[in-house]
């Protein structure tokens, strides 16, 4: 056994960070005074600052730590800036929000921290042990966070969560076990390399096959989605924008770790379930998405069809020529999604009342005369949502859609962008909620919201009309 | 020595039990144990190829399964017990305040 040294403990060092800074707040947390507990919702985010500014020397750096276990390179190091930066919009979004619905409690930061941690140790994985590890640290403490208001709506999700986040571990866990069993190995270099000579592919394929099952509750891809807008709905809405954002992320950088790397000699047969899935995901989402009266249910179907615009990326993964290019435009638009959503779910607390409502799109009627900055911030978001210049969900559809041509996948791209045109019914419908109809609508006044709304939307128009920037990062966070 | 076949068969039917309790079952705490069957189906595999290949990983594997299986156990009887205390049943079916 070699002793592990300072090269291993520098690969992780962001989640090494944040897991110290949880666990020392969690004691600190106990001589913090009752209606004081903004105090540790500014120790975390400092925390998750100083990972944040780790994250970022490391653009470029590789290695491997734990023989195998962890890896970094531009891919880790792009998936653990995206979801620091969400940790802090997270965290942002709750600070007055949870002191408002009566859920303010220390505990709230600390399991973020820990979630956080997961997420970010998922794009890290090198070895199928750490994705599980991983994966049961980032969602144990969002089962708590789900119900961590104690409303009977917020139990009820927070219960469905877990039933349902825990029989996606089983699959998982038996998933790694066949892969196991078929190639002796659960690293996932090792796992193409005993591919190649001859192990059971049979048996490799079935694994892989309970992975992606597994994988797809987590980051809710049609048909595994049945519990997205339930959670979505019942968990505090600064919870949900956490969830979308957070385990989406980890749940899709995961899958591109584990099939790029690992199972790379299934491309084949996995293209066809690919297409297949992304397609459904898109179909369904986005034609459930119109019928929804609530926003909090309407987010979460545009979350699921958003989940199928990604998968796109997945389809060519097999094609060298193709794959490196289909990748950045995937992990592009996970940026782009991840700012716009959000945004959006910013602009939704702001609009909800302490006792739930506030939350139909009825609700939304008369904003642009009351509030016209959240209005056009709105706006911004729903159009970025959408895809329409000159916003970055804009930007990052054309990637992908192109990237979908390029690995000769027309009818996919077909699909897509009728698809996004069916999107343009409900997010639109917002907008036409707030400028052409009158209404009341009463918005809280938070510091923190309205930054945070006004940053991303910010963002988002500023990365659609230069977005070359992102796209380099995203292209050189390609796994190749 | 008993084929490995015989332990991956078995463990496959445990976890096609595991599958369909969750999915037949409506009472919470059934559901939790048909969970807990489908992870230990898992480390019965685990343990199994662990043999064949002469390899400890499998087995650490399903150490981590284990000690991880606690962790969730301990979650989710939490939110069984919130659950009961408001509406005295934890039944999946009556647990449905939010639709669409």
């Amino acid at each position: 056994m070699t002793q592990p040294t300072y090269t291993d403990f520098y690969t992780i060092i962001p989640f090494l960070i944040l897991i110290a800074s949880a666990c020392l707040l969690l004691v600190a947390e106990l001589f913090i005074p009752k209606g004081r507990k903004g105090v540790v919702a500014f120790l975390s985010a400092l925390g998750i600052a100083a990972a944040l500014g780790f994250a970022l020397t490391q653009i470029g750096a590789s290695g491997v730590g734990f023989s195998g276990m962890t890896k970094l390179d531009g891919f880790s190091a792009y998936a653990n800036i995206l979801l620091l930066i969400s940790g802090l919009l997270s965290i942002a979004l709750a600070y007055g929000y949870i002191k408002r619905i009566g859920a303010e409690r220390g505990e709230y930061y600390i399991l973020l921290l820990f979630s956080l941690a997961g997420m970010m140790l998922m794009a890290q994985a090198g070895d199928l042990i750490v994705v599980f590890i991983a994966l049961e640290l980032l969602s144990i403490p969002l089962y708590v966070l789900s119900a961590i208001s104690r409303k009977a709506k917020a139990e009820e999700a927070g219960i469905k969560y877990f039933l349902l986040g825990a029989f996606a571990s089983g699959f998982i866990v038996y998933g790694t076990a066949l892969v196991f069993g078929a190639t002796g190995t659960t690293n996932l270099s090792a796992i193409v390399a005993k591919a190649a000579d001859g192990a059971n592919l049979g048996l490799l394929a079935i694994g892989a096959a309970l992975i992606l099952v597994g994988l797809g509750y987590k980051f809710a891809a049609v048909p595994f989605h049945m519990w997205t807008p339930d959670v979505y709905e019942g968990a505090p809405t600064s919870v949900t924008a956490f969830m979308a954002a957070g385990a989406k992320i980890a749940g899709l950088v995961a899958l591109f770790r584990v099939f790029v790397t690992a199972f790379q000699p299934l491309a084949a047969d996995m293209t066809n379930v690919f297409w297949a899935l992304s397609a459904v995901t898109m179909i369904v989402g986005n034609l459930i998405a119109v019928t929804q009266t609530n926003v909090k249910r309407m987010l979460a179907y545009s979350a699921i069809a958003h989940a199928g615009y990604i998968l796109m990326a997945f389809v060519p993964y097999g094609n060298p020529q193709v794959a490196a290019t289909a990748i950045a435009a995937g992990l592009f638009h996970l940026a782009a999604y991840v700012i716009a959503n959000f945004g959006s779910w910013g602009v939704v607390i702001a609009l909800e009342k302490a006792e739930g409502k506030g939350l139909e799109i009825a609700d939304y009627a008369g904003l642009s005369k009351k509030h016209p900055a959240l209005a056009l911030a709105m706006t911004v978001f729903m159009i970025s949502l959408f895809g329409f210049p000159p916003t970055v969900g804009m930007v990052g559809k054309f990637y992908l859609f192109r990237s979908a041509l390029e690995g000769g996948f027309p009818g996919l791209a077909v699909i897509g962008v009728i698809m996004s045109l069916v999107s343009a019914f409900y997010y639109l419908r917002i907008v036409v909620n707030m400028y052409m109809k009158d209404g009341d609508p009463e918005a809280e006044r938070e510091p923190w919201l309205n930054f945070t709304i006004g940053l991303t939307a910010i963002a988002t128009v500023v990365l659609g009309l230069i977005p070359q920037y992102l796209f380099l990062l995203a292209y050189n966070a390609t796994l190749r | 020595m008993v084929s490995v076949n015989y332990y991956v068969a078995l463990s496959a039917i445990l976890f096609s039990i595991g599958a369909l309790g969750v999915l037949s079952r409506r009472n919470t705490l059934i559901v939790f144990m048909s969970i807990e069957l489908m992870l230990n189906a898992a480390n019965l595999a685990f343990v199994a190829y662990a043999r064949t290949y002469d390899t400890f990983s499998g087995q650490i594997f399903a150490f981590f399964v284990i000690a991880i299986a606690a962790a969730e156990v301990a979650i989710g009887l939490a939110l069984v017990v919130e659950i009961y205390k408001s509406r005295n049943n934890v039944n999946i079916d009556d647990v449905n305040s939010l639709h669409g």
